[in-house]
């Protein structure tokens, strides 16, 4: 960084680089780091402000979180009704058109999904606020309701864009394992025995089929942190990701290191609480 | 059915493989597609809409949005190509090792790849564009370093039921060497997989791709790209759609075209595959 400032005695970048600790060779700054890392020292931040890096992650984190249980919510609860549908009229026009809005899922670049909708919806009519979670003038004189209303409308968008790839890949992800129950014996069995087609699905079938969703659901959890970064930015979001990219431009490196490490810990937990629901949803892998 | 017959009558796949060959047609020709240069500046049209001269409008430096879009794609399939060249190759080198000596080689490498796998990968391109420069070889390095992980459970998992066939035994038994039975025996037998992984991954490839340009991370301006053309017209979004629409179609079909055609040649590989889930 003092590269930037010509002006700067030989001296005085030897003395601030002594201070940020950058004067000794990489990999001994990586150990001194990561021996404070075990302690959650993530160190200060290299910003003006100079604050403990785990301070400015944690007081963005609630945000960030929210806004993707909210995704992953949204996520579990459109993408599996769409998947039993498909499966259940397989080639029927609305399996076709949810092919085709699966494919599109996958290509759509969600930075310019969110800035579609942002002409639509903020621009053009004029419908939904476009950027950060709360309204800047008046939110303080709200009521509990209205306060309420106020951000669930700010953070509709910011939701719809991170859940809608993910979404399109679990729905079809969702038919093609249901499809694949549905070729299985036990359940010919079923409806050999005459069970009416409704709990031959929603009681033999979907609890077998949901086992795959389940782990993909939890795998689903890193893009959903990574994609952070990009409508955080767009939306102008006080998150998580809004810090990374502000310390990335700015070459943050103590913040840099500590948002990475938050975002392997997060997919860890996803990857854990997974594996919990796995346990929940199929006896057979229960340990005594 | 023969592969090609399984091929031609999948059509999602044939309009996957008609949209990258447009792709590929344009960004060859794009010279003499478009009479403008893509930083041509042109003061006299700023911001001027779609019109006979200009099909796709102009940018705020009067710069025409076709020319740029065509020069883009130039980028973005560079990109794409490139990235998915180095992860291929990581992937297939540790898979393969990984897959054959199987032992500690495989623990080893496979716990790097869980390791690797616990980062959110845009994180961690992120975090390494921060210590380097942000410029086209970089880019593609990068993302192609951070991208193998997926071929090189692929290829591991092949070469684990491949290695136990009766053709591998035969090439011991006359004493072929761990080389030749690794390159010329088992890997020919694992390359349709792998060759369907590489085509999804160019798409995902140029979306990471456009995703760090948009945010003034990746392909630095002058450089056409679709992503930090989608910056300017984020600015622009109120007087100038084009701006924002086009270089977002474009990429929305370019990697719908890599996705159908890598769906397509899965099932056309797989001819058990097609009647579950075509």
């Amino acid at each position: 960084m003092a590269d930037f400032n010509p002006k700067i005695t030989k001296e005085a970048r030897e003395r601030l680089k002594a201070y940020y600790g950058l004067d000794k060779p990489l990999h001994i700054q990586y150990f001194i780091w990561a021996k404070k890392v075990l302690t959650l020292d993530f160190g200060r931040s290299f910003a003006p402000d100079q604050r403990p890096v785990i301070e400015k992650i944690m007081e963005r984190i609630p945000i960030t979180l929210t806004i993707n249980l909210f995704s992953l919510a949204l996520i579990f609860f459109t993408a599996i009704p769409i998947g039993i549908y498909c499966a259940r009229n397989r080639g029927s026009v609305g399996d076709k058109f949810f092919t085709v809005f699966v494919f599109i899922g996958y290509a759509i670049p969600s930075f310019w999904l969110a800035l579609m909708l942002i002409a639509l919806f903020g621009v053009k009519l004029g419908w939904l606020p476009v950027s950060g979670i709360k309204s800047v003038v008046g939110y303080e004189s709200m009521g509990t309701i209205e306060k309420f209303l106020d951000i669930s409308k700010h953070l509709l968008l910011p939701v719809l864009v991170s859940a809608f790839g993910g979404l399109a890949g679990l729905a079809r992800y969702m038919r093609s394992s249901l499809l694949e129950v549905l070729n299985q014996e036990y359940i010919l069995a079923a409806r050999a025995k005459g069970l009416p087609e409704k709990s031959v699905i929603y009681k033999h079938a979907l609890r077998n089929a949901l086992l795959p969703v389940i782990t993909i659901l939890g795998l689903s959890v890193p893009g959903l942190i990574g994609g952070s970064v990009i409508f955080e930015s767009i939306f102008s979001i006080p998150g998580m990701g809004q810090l990374f990219y502000y310390s990335v431009m700015a070459r943050d490196y103590p913040v840099i290191m500590g948002i990475v490490v938050i975002g392997a810990v997060l997919t860890l937990l996803g990857n854990l609480l997974a594996d919990i629901a796995y346990a929940i949803a199929d006896p057979r892998i229960r340990v005594e | 059915m023969s592969f090609w017959g399984r091929f031609f009558q999948n059509r999602l796949a044939l309009t996957g493989g008609l949209i990258i060959l447009i792709l590929f047609g344009s960004s060859i020709l794009a010279p003499l597609l478009s009479p403008y240069k893509p930083d041509e500046v042109n003061l006299q049209e700023v911001l001027s809409p779609p019109s006979k001269d200009h099909p796709l409008g102009t940018d705020e430096l009067g710069r025409d949005v076709l020319a740029r879009i065509l020069w883009g794609g130039r980028v973005s399939m560079l990109v794409g190509f490139v990235a998915v060249g180095i992860s291929t190759l990581i992937g297939i080198l540790l898979g393969a090792l990984a897959g054959y000596y199987g032992k500690w080689v495989d623990s080893l490498i496979m716990r790097f790849v869980d390791i690797m796998l616990c980062f959110p990968t845009f994180f961690l391109i992120l975090a390494v564009i921060a210590f380097l420069e942000a410029n086209i070889w970089n880019i593609m390095a990068i993302i192609g370093l951070t991208s193998w992980m997926g071929v090189a459970r692929l290829v591991r998992a092949e070469f684990l039921s491949l290695k136990e066939r009766e053709f591998v035994l035969a090439a011991k038994s006359i004493g072929a060497s761990s080389f030749r039975i690794i390159f010329y025996h088992i890997l020919p037998n694992a390359l349709g997989p792998i060759f369907v992984s590489a085509i999804l991954g160019i798409g995902n490839a140029i979306l990471v791709e456009s995703a760090l340009s948009f945010l003034g991370i990746g392909i630095q301006p002058p450089s056409p790209s679709w992503g930090n053309m989608l910056t300017s017209g984020k600015d622009y979004l109120e007087v100038a759609w084009w701006l924002s629409l086009f270089p977002g179609v474009a990429i929305l079909f370019t990697v719908l075209g890599f996705n159908l055609l890598g769906e397509g040649l899965k099932d056309a590989l797989n001819p058990r595959l097609t009647d579950r889930s075509a």
